[in-house]
């Protein structure tokens, strides 16, 4: 692909930076309001605080039904991420390597909870589970199984775009006619070569599970509270400490994005881009 | 190569068992499940085609249709309008600020749902600090903005789906050959005229399809209505949660024919973006 931003061609210009400033300022202006609200003392009747505080971050970060919260969505989400990449590695390696027509059935279950969102999904999830001979919903297992399947296309995407990376086929061929075994050659070559693409996945697994509030709502309510709910029941009773849990989740996805970024760029040593402009893949 | 006969290779699909379960569990048969239940009658008996029947016949369904089906549209429309016009000038930047860019972007997609809902009613709520500002300034058209109308959801959504539309559209740009610019140019066309008659043309697809995911996103929303009002919206998302979980005495049928209602128009929306990806695919995009 033609890099179409080549410096020769390229004169500093005023439109498209003004352009960009105000996006910014459109994008960050409910984060700055609420990063406001968080630390302000007496903000009634006027348009910016009058005075300053950090209390409300002390109050909620003292409040065990918040800390909770975050243990409970932290229990759930490595629960999650550690059963998803477990079933799912081995699944995406095989196909990828060995039968990569049934590929496609992957891409479409993959695809699935596009077509589906939560609203839709819980409603059979709640006739199938509640009652019945597995009573699932208003426990957290009902959540790990369902949010196992909202992390699918995270971590196909990422392990099949690493894999494709490291060039998978080629390196497993290699290993085999060396001698070694197809086990051995993928817990010792292709796993410590995917590493980064398992944590990107890892980490937007996360940030997809701190982020749900509409599953969690349906099909486990009061019993089970996640943050996204603790958020909710918050912002009927105190704004401003509801705003100091909107500023701690955006920290913590601001976190998240960073590093995503930073491994988004590595690549393994001695990687050799695609011969192949483009690639196969966007 | 001893090792790599038939037999074995089948054997390592053997991995793909627990996905299966899993897969079948919580995903396929709850959706036949609700299938099922949408043409069965409210005691969850027989085959009739009733609750459908009864969702096209009623002013409040059809109208939670129309108006999840109107907020869509609009916000979509204006999302790409301008993710267009953003995703463009964020191909001007220098590449460091471009990356950046594409980071704030997608880290804004996780700023939906009650976190959004509620940072906005903290800006244009009854006592927001904008609602204020424009009563300072005697701005009484502005300061009477409620922010708990479609309106107000309007705005939200438009939010959210701005920085999933540029991350969506940016990739666009880069079918956009320089060569044909300068072409066009060679051969006496302003820059208006290139996008006009070259440029948009050669996109179109692609927009259409990311036009598409827009609309199923909106489709689907649910906790952002949610959470900026309860169920106080008539929108399609939010019928079928007070139907399955509300206050109300539950009633699954009846929720499961909106629930297939609703995904069909998501497949569709989904169908339209394969489609588009496939024809620009073959325009060589």
């Amino acid at each position: 692909m033609r890099d179409s931003s080549k410096p020769a061609v390229r004169r500093k210009e005023a439109g498209p930076t003004i352009i960009i400033a105000v996006l910014l300022l459109y994008l960050f202006l409910p984060i700055v309001a609420t990063f406001l609200f968080s630390i302000a003392k007496d903000w009634q009747s006027s348009i910016l605080p009058t005075s300053y505080t950090l209390s409300w971050y002390g109050q909620i970060f003292s409040d065990p039904r918040f800390l909770f919260a975050v243990l409970r969505t932290l229990l759930v989400g490595v629960l999650t991420v550690t059963l998803g990449l477990a079933v799912m590695v081995p699944v995406i390696f095989v196909l990828a390597v060995y039968f990569p027509k049934w590929e496609k059935l992957l891409q479409i279950s993959v695809l699935l909870p596009f077509a589906f969102p939560p609203v839709v999904a819980a409603i059979g999830l709640i006739k199938l589970y509640s009652g019945g001979p597995v009573p699932l919903t208003g426990t957290i297992w009902i959540l790990i199984a369902v949010y196992f399947i909202l992390i699918q296309p995270f971590i196909y995407q990422s392990v099949r775009s690493s894999l494709r990376t490291i060039h998978a086929k080629d390196l497993m061929e290699a290993a085999e006619v060396l001698g070694s075994g197809r086990m051995n050659a993928f817990l010792r070559i292709i796993l410590p070569n995917i590493w980064s693409g398992t944590l990107v996945a890892c980490l937007l697994s996360f940030s997809m599970v701190f982020g749900e509030f509409v599953m969690g709502r349906m099909l486990v309510g009061g019993e089970f509270e996640t943050v996204q709910q603790y958020l909710y029941n918050a912002m009927k009773v105190s704004g401003p400490s509801a705003s100091a849990v909107v500023v701690t989740y955006f920290l913590f996805i601001f976190l998240i994005s960073g590093i995503v970024l930073k491994l988004g760029k590595r690549k393994p040593k001695g990687y050799l881009a695609h011969p192949k402009p483009g690639g196969e893949d966007q | 190569m001893a090792r790599t006969g038939p037999i074995q290779n089948k054997i390592m699909l053997l991995v793909c068992l627990p996905l299966l379960i899993w897969i079948a569990a919580f995903e396929l048969l709850p959706i036949a499940g609700m299938l099922v239940m949408s043409f069965q009658d409210d005691s969850g008996q027989g085959f009739s085609l009733g609750q459908y029947i009864r969702t096209f016949t009623s002013d409040i369904y059809l109208q939670a249709i129309w108006n999840s089906l109107k907020v869509a549209l609009i916000s979509s429309v204006v999302g790409i309008i301008i993710a267009l016009v953003c995703g463009y000038a964020i191909t001007r930047l220098s590449e460091g600020f471009r990356d950046r860019m594409l980071m704030v972007s997608n880290m804004i997609t996780n700023f939906v749902g009650v976190p959004l809902a509620f940072a906005y009613m903290i800006m244009l709520g009854n006592n927001g600090a904008f609602t204020l500002l424009f009563q300072k300034l005697g701005l009484e058209s502005l300061s009477k903005f409620d922010l708990y109308t479609e309106n107000g959801l309007l705005l939200l959504y438009i939010y959210y789906q701005i920085p999933l539309a540029i991350l969506l559209v940016y990739p666009i740009f880069h079918g956009i050959r320089e060569e044909w610019k300068e072409a066009s140019a060679l051969l006496g066309a302003s820059a208006w005229r290139f996008w006009r008659h070259i440029g948009i043309p050669m996109m179109l697809p692609s927009i259409l399809g990311t036009f598409s995911i827009l609309i199923a996103n909106a489709l689907g929303a649910y906790a952002t209505a949610y959470a900026l009002t309860g169920s106080n919206f008539n929108l399609l998302s939010i019928r079928i949660a007070a139907l399955v979980s509300g206050d109300i005495f539950p009633n699954f049928q009846l929720g499961s024919a909106l629930a297939v209602i609703l995904a069909i128009i998501m497949l569709l929306a989904m169908f339209l973006n394969e489609w588009m990806t496939r024809y620009s695919r073959r325009r060589g995009l």
